[in-house]
């Protein structure tokens, strides 16, 4: 197979995914730690070697509005966002689900003021959850350049019509550089041919797209999205199976499993922090600890059947999530114990929260996770706080 | 130089906006009835959350039979920007994108997104129906409420005459843009809304249309007014025609003399309360705002 190495930032390499892509607009407003992707991606539309228009919005909001008017003739839409942005266009993001338009729009996880911090955690995707936004979380930038390929494939299926989401660790990703593959573009273009659809405006059939309705309908559209969020699980695993065909790299569909097989602790873990905690359970696995690690890839459609699988192999579980649903605990451990309710067995579960506002997590804190999941049999706490630099008085 | 004048008999019998369920006299379907008859089949509608959207986007009864989206309240102007963009992208020629907005959609919720259409120079027609209230959701003041105004949410007591601001002058912050085309209009004067729609659809560049439609549900008005009224408000001067291109400003009619104030606010119960102080506080306004006009723009 012919292909091209590169040594690009997380961020360079998001853009190099959307160039391949080919999107006909990208409407979008900078903001840190996204905008290396605008800013790239505005050079290639200058350099002409992306066929697209750049829009200059005045916000987020904006930004998804543009967007939607792109998706409601049919042209393929782009842009990119990170934390208040997000938050700031998170009208527009329920907006276009329920319109069905399936715009893919890249997310750099920020920390959500107060108190300001422009480095990662993932409270700002986390808080769209229930948006009705397809949310990948991805480990490194060869990753998140395939996966914006895989989007548009996967929101387009006429199935499915449903907005995406890629979701990369600020800084962590966004900003650190690595090698990647760079596809073909004409392998790229039979991959993922021009988006045709019926859910447009049009000359020829006239439409009048996100309606009114009333109670007697409104439940109808809300559980038709539903089922396609639900439908898609299995798109996501063809496409990605296929792109490893075509491209000879897939990720295992909604979830990754390494050394889990027959450990007796598995910590479970979404986005960048997986390759760390990757390297330690190699660590522990030479000094005879049977621990693995279990990549969420999807928060939503939830992986559900394989959270389940895996519940039914270990009995330990630990959930390290970059997130706390204040007054509750991680959302991420939340979907996980909702799915291991449906199992007979009852699993040990721990919630593992770090890295709020862009604190690091290191491997000393995922030996000691292990270690506290392998020497307990119980868990009085459920939520744990990892990596506190100072008590903090009661 | 081109004659944009139209005759109403030139009009097309065709109907793009009719079995809607808006109020009895609205003057808010009038101003997008015979826009869409002006622009023609070829056009996108962009709306966002307002009395239009509400009476004509009611699943499964659609009314507009052109293609049209409702747009998030505050996103227009961004919407109508995407839906140009990507019709423009998939080759698609000679079109029209118009968005239909009401006053708090477009001088205050909506500015921002007006204001950066514009700034893109996107060619895009921004209409801005004005009744003055956001009506759709029960008659409360936004930025275009005239003082004096009795709304649910600037009630006119023993304290407030109403409300208590002035309309925010969206024509000339539009046209302190720079924009291609501004003008302000109302369905009083149909002939000079219809030219205007006929130049704003030769104009290429972001365009504004201001057009007052008289509400008679938010006014408290005689249904059979409707027009009356909005005619009243340019003769007696509190509203006015004119417009903006090349940096220069026009104005369309200079009355002689104005017809009395209160002949206009009085056959609407939202001014009934207005005390004669209050009418004086509206007719100096009007009067300064007139001798700005006429010394510059004539």
């Amino acid at each position: 197979m012919k292909s091209n190495r590169k040594f690009v930032s997380g961020d360079e390499a998001v853009a190099l995914g959307v160039r391949l892509a080919r999107p006909h607009i990208i409407s979008a407003y900078p903001i840190t730690p996204q905008t290396i992707v605008v800013e790239r991606l505005a050079d290639f539309v200058e350099d002409g070697s992306l066929k697209a228009e750049y829009m200059h919005v005045e916000s987020e909001h904006s930004a998804m509005a543009a967007a939607m008017g792109v998706s409601s003739v049919g042209a393929r839409a782009f842009t990119a966002t990170s934390s208040q942005g997000l938050l700031h266009m998170a009208e527009c993001v329920h907006y276009a689900s329920g319109a069905r338009f399936p715009i893919v729009m890249m997310n750099a996880n920020r920390s959500i003021a107060v108190p300001w911090s422009i480095y990662g955690d993932q409270r700002d995707s986390l808080s769209m959850l229930d948006s009705g936004w397809i949310q990948v979380y991805v480990e490194d930038a060869q990753e998140a350049l395939d996966m914006m390929i895989q989007a548009y494939k996967v929101a387009e299926n006429p199935e499915v019509m449903t907005p995406f989401m890629v979701n990369l660790d600020g800084f962590v990703l966004t900003h650190t550089y690595e090698p990647i593959e760079l596809p073909e573009q004409e392998m790229v273009d039979q991959f993922l041919p021009m988006y045709q659809t019926g859910n447009k405006m049009s000359m020829d059939e006239p439409k009048s797209l996100c309606f009114s309705t009333s109670p007697a309908d409104n439940q109808e559209f809300k559980v038709m999205q539903h089922m396609a969020m639900e439908g898609s699980v299995d798109v996501i695993r063809q496409v990605d199976a296929e792109y490893g065909k075509v491209f000879g790299r897939s990720y295992h569909g909604l979830t990754e499993s390494y050394r889990c097989d027959d450990a007796d602790a598995v910590l479970m873990t979404l986005g960048s922090v997986t390759g760390t905690v990757r390297c330690v359970v190699d660590e522990l696995r030479e000094k005879g600890f049977k621990v693995g690690v279990f990549k969420i890839r999807f928060m939503r459609p939830f992986p559900k059947d394989e959270v389940m699988a895996l519940g039914k192999a270990v009995s330990k579980l630990g959930v390290l999530e970059k997130n706390i649903s204040f007054g509750n605990e991680g959302t991420v451990f939340t979907n996980v114990n909702s799915a291991l309710m449906a199992l007979d067995t009852k699993v040990q579960s721990k919630n593992y929260v770090g890295g709020l506002g862009g604190r690091d997590i290191t491997k000393d804190h995922i030996r000691a996770i292990f270690m506290d999941l392998l020497n307990h049999d119980r868990f009085e706490e459920r939520v744990e706080f990892i990596g506190m630099g100072c008590e903090i008085n009661e | 130089m081109n004659n944009f004048n139209i005759r109403p008999k030139d009009l097309t019998d065709q109907e793009y906006f009719y079995g809607h369920k808006a109020c009895a006299g609205c003057g808010a379907t009038i101003a997008v009835r015979l826009a869409l008859k002006v622009l023609g089949e070829r056009t996108y509608s962009v709306l966002p959350a307002n009395c239009m959207s509400a009476v004509s986007f009611i699943y499964p009864q659609m009314a507009f039979t052109t293609n049209a989206i409702i747009s998030p309240f505050a996103s227009t102007g961004a919407m109508l920007s995407g839906v140009a963009a990507g019709a423009r992208a998939l080759g698609i020629k000679d079109f029209q994108t118009v968005g239909f907005a009401g006053d708090g959609g477009t001088a205050d919720i909506g500015f921002q997104a007006l204001s950066g259409a514009i700034d893109r120079g996107d060619d895009i027609i921004y209409i801005c129906y004005d009744n003055e209230a956001y009506m759709n959701t029960g008659i409360q003041k936004s930025g275009l409420t005239p003082y004096g105004t009795k709304t649910t949410t600037s009630p006119a007591g023993e304290n407030l005459p109403g409300a208590v601001t002035q309309k925010k002058n969206m024509f000339e912050i539009v046209a302190a843009h720079g924009i291609a085309y501004a003008a302000t209009a109302s369905i009083g004067y149909p002939n000079d809304f219809l030219r205007k729609l006929n130049k704003a659809k030769e104009v290429r560049g972001p365009v504004f249309l201001h057009i007052l439609a008289s509400c008679p549900t938010g006014w408290g008005s005689k249904t059979e007014l409707t027009v009356e009224l909005a005619k009243e408000a340019v003769d007696s001067g509190l509203w006015y025609l004119a417009e903006y291109e090349n940096d220069e400003f026009t104005l369309n009619k200079n009355p002689k003399e104005f017809i009395p104030v209160e002949e206009y606010l009085f056959k609407q119960g939202r001014f009934k309360h207005l005390k004669e102080k209050d009418i004086n506080v509206i007719i100096e306004q009007r009067d300064k705002k007139w001798e700005k006009i006429r010394k510059s723009w004539l």
